[in-house]
């Protein structure tokens, strides 16, 4: 299995946001997407998962233009985590995640729905959330039922879109270490986050995207130095290593802060 | 390469994840009061009107039909023609009319995600009633009984296509953009009617009038013959992409994602819809708010899966709408009520405290 992007160009409205980027993602490997705001992140993602046509360049899973494979094909062999997480009437968490089981309707892996969806929801903490109803439920567990959802899916290729990005420490590690459980399971991952030590420490590769270019691929040890990120973020950072981990912590402006008076009078 | 399956994280001897069980009891429990209310209904609205038949007389009127030699006959000498030339084919096009606007509501919410969605809200069932009305004035023939049906499913058609051509932007609909969307089509669309109205004769104004207001006085076995089969085929067609509108609702790009050919559902849903409501407009005319209040109430119960919800809808409309046409046409001696006016009563408080309440919660105006 290999996904492919080859010379894509993105333009949105007019707008350059993808220029000659090359990437590809293999089994086995949690890939990070990194970038400051507006670097093209997200629509790389979307690139990859077939919902956006680049205006040049190619996109092909096994050799084949993503394009080409019909709707059902695709979703049986990626599944999507959107950054946003709506429904429009009021599901109970139990049926989100059965939705995620329905590319595999009228096939062979249809009798394990049951299995793979309890798995799913026991791996993503949402178990006991089962019968509670989506639109009533916090930010953070909207998005562990949407991550239930897409890894009841079972698909060989998995993209997260800012997977960690309402959730808080306890959650967004228990997320990514799942996003690297199915990497080691032989998934291709991809994940696009924008906390550098949390990429730092459990993505395999980073790939820093910068004004629609692909600054740096590789590993963390190679892609997260200061010099690098500093220019890329144009803030200046400095990368620590804590027990074997990196950690990236930005500068803070030291510019004099005007003194302002307390909100609550000091007693 | 191989699939890998996920298997549970937890210790070996922790029990297996359980996952609660559907709510079949429920759905069960619900289309058994219907399917019975419905039976009740049938018997007492047949029996009630100017000459009062007893319930056990149109009971064993029924049975003798089926050939069964059970129950009295009608006492009455006009009893059983009354029965099966008046009453029966009006009970007939209430449950028709109840189910295909019911269903075209739950299909419509499901199709724009918004439980606002509505054939006469969003103006469809004015398009419908335009075009129809032009088969009245210039008196159009040429498909028999069929003709008015033709051109209800038309102007159906198009209102549907273009509501929703006109109130979506960036894969969603927005409550407001929808509501507004509706009062443009339904002002165009009066302005048809009233056209009709006046370019019309007499006899062709009076029967637009009525179909403005909705009602199924003078119903015939013809009439039924036309609509019922249509109603069929929509409700059929409604119910095998029940499932489908359930993904729909996690939004267009996250549906693709699962594998839904989001626009080939869009256009068989809206095909549906046109259907429904040209079965429910053709001889009724316009009876608004059936496809808002009951999808929402059978959600309430039954929660919001398609494969309850459009049949529980159906149901649940047919026997709505014989009731209000029961209260129509006895509530006030010799006057056979507008069911529209009925239906619009109850529904338009209803709409008002939806729209407050969707207001309220996250996300209801966008």
């Amino acid at each position: 299995m290999s996904l492919r992007v080859q010379g894509v160009d993105v333009t949105i409205a007019g707008h350059q946001v993808l220029t000659d980027v090359d990437v590809s993602i293999a089994p086995g490997e949690l890939l990070a997407l990194v970038g400051p705001n507006g670097a093209g992140k997200t629509t790389l993602l979307n690139v990859l998962a077939g919902d956006l046509e680049p205006r040049a360049g190619s996109v092909e899973l096994d050799g084949r233009p993503v394009a080409g494979i019909r709707v059902r094909d695709l979703a049986r062999r990626r599944a999507v985590l959107p950054q946003e997480q709506r429904l429009a009437f009021g599901f109970r968490v139990i049926d989100v995640v059965r939705m995620g089981r329905s590319p595999w309707t009228g096939t062979a892996a249809e009798d394990r729905d049951d299995e793979v969806v309890a798995a799913a929801m026991d791996r993503t903490d949402v178990i006991h959330l089962a019968e509670r109803i989506y639109p009533t439920l916090s930010g953070g567990e909207k998005s562990r039922t949407s991550l239930a959802r897409v890894i009841s899916q079972a698909t060989e290729i998995v993209l997260l879109d800012e997977p960690t990005a309402a959730l808080d420490i306890r959650h967004s590690e228990q997320v990514l270490t799942e996003a690297r459980r199915l990497a080691r399971a032989g998934h291709a991952v991809v994940a696009v986050l924008h906390d550098l030590s949390i990429a730092a420490a459990h993505a395999d590769r980073i790939c820093v995207l910068a004004d629609g270019r692909v600054r740096a691929d590789g590993p963390p040890s190679e892609v997260m130095r200061p010099d690098l990120l500093a220019e890329v973020y144009g803030h200046p950072v400095d990368v620590i290593t804590h027990r074997d981990r990196l950690v990236v912590i930005p500068h803070t402006i030291d510019d004099a802060l005007p003194e302002e008076a307390p909100c609550v009078p000091t007693p | 390469m191989t699939l890998t399956t996920p298997r549970p994280s937890a210790p070996a001897g922790a029990t297996e994840p359980r996952l609660p069980r559907t709510r079949v009891a429920r759905s069960s429990a619900l289309f058994g009061v219907l399917l019975v209310a419905g039976a009740v209904l049938t018997v007492v609205a047949a029996g009630r009107g100017q000459l009062e038949i007893p319930a056990d007389e149109v009971l064993g009127s029924i049975l003798h039909r089926l050939g069964l030699d059970l129950g009295p006959m009608p006492t009455h000498p006009q009893g059983d023609a009354a029965l099966w030339q008046v009453r029966f084919p009006r009970v007939a096009m209430a449950l028709v009319v109840g189910a295909s606007l019911a269903a075209a509501g739950a299909l419509m919410q499901g199709v724009f995600g918004n439980p606002l969605a509505e054939p006469a809200v969003v103006g469809v069932s004015a398009g419908a009633a335009f075009a129809a009305g032009i088969v009245i004035v210039y008196q159009l023939t040429f498909a028999g009984e069929w003709t008015i049906a033709i051109f209800a499913f038309a102007g159906g058609l198009v209102t549907t296509l273009l509501v929703y051509v006109m109130s979506r932007a960036d894969g969603r609909t927005e409550v407001v953009t929808l509501v507004l969307t509706g009062i443009a089509i339904n002002a165009v669309c009066s302005a048809g009617l009233a056209f009709l109205l006046f370019i019309g004769d007499t006899q062709a104004r009076e029967e637009i009038v009525f179909w403005q207001l909705g009602s199924l006085n003078g119903t015939r076995w013809q009439y039924v013959w036309v609509a019922a089969p249509i109603a069929a085929v929509g409700l059929v067609g409604a119910v095998l992409l029940a499932r489908k509108l359930d993904i729909l609702s996690l939004g267009d790009r996250a549906a693709r994602h699962v594998g839904l050919d989001v626009e080939r559902v869009r256009i068989g849903a809206i095909v549906l819809v046109a259907l429904l409501t040209a079965a429910g407009v053709a001889f009724a005319g316009i009876v608004a708010f059936v496809g808002l209040v009951v999808p929402h109430v059978v959600r309430m119960i039954v929660g919001p899966g398609h494969r309850v919800l459009v049949p529980a809808s159906a149901l649940a409309g047919a026997v709505l709408l014989l009731g209000a046409d029961l209260v129509a046409r006895t509530a006030v001696d010799t006057a056979d009520l507008p069911i529209g006016m009925i239906t619009s009563l109850v529904g338009g408080p209803f709409f008002f405290w939806l729209l407050r309440r969707t207001r309220r919660t996250a996300g209801g105006w966008s």
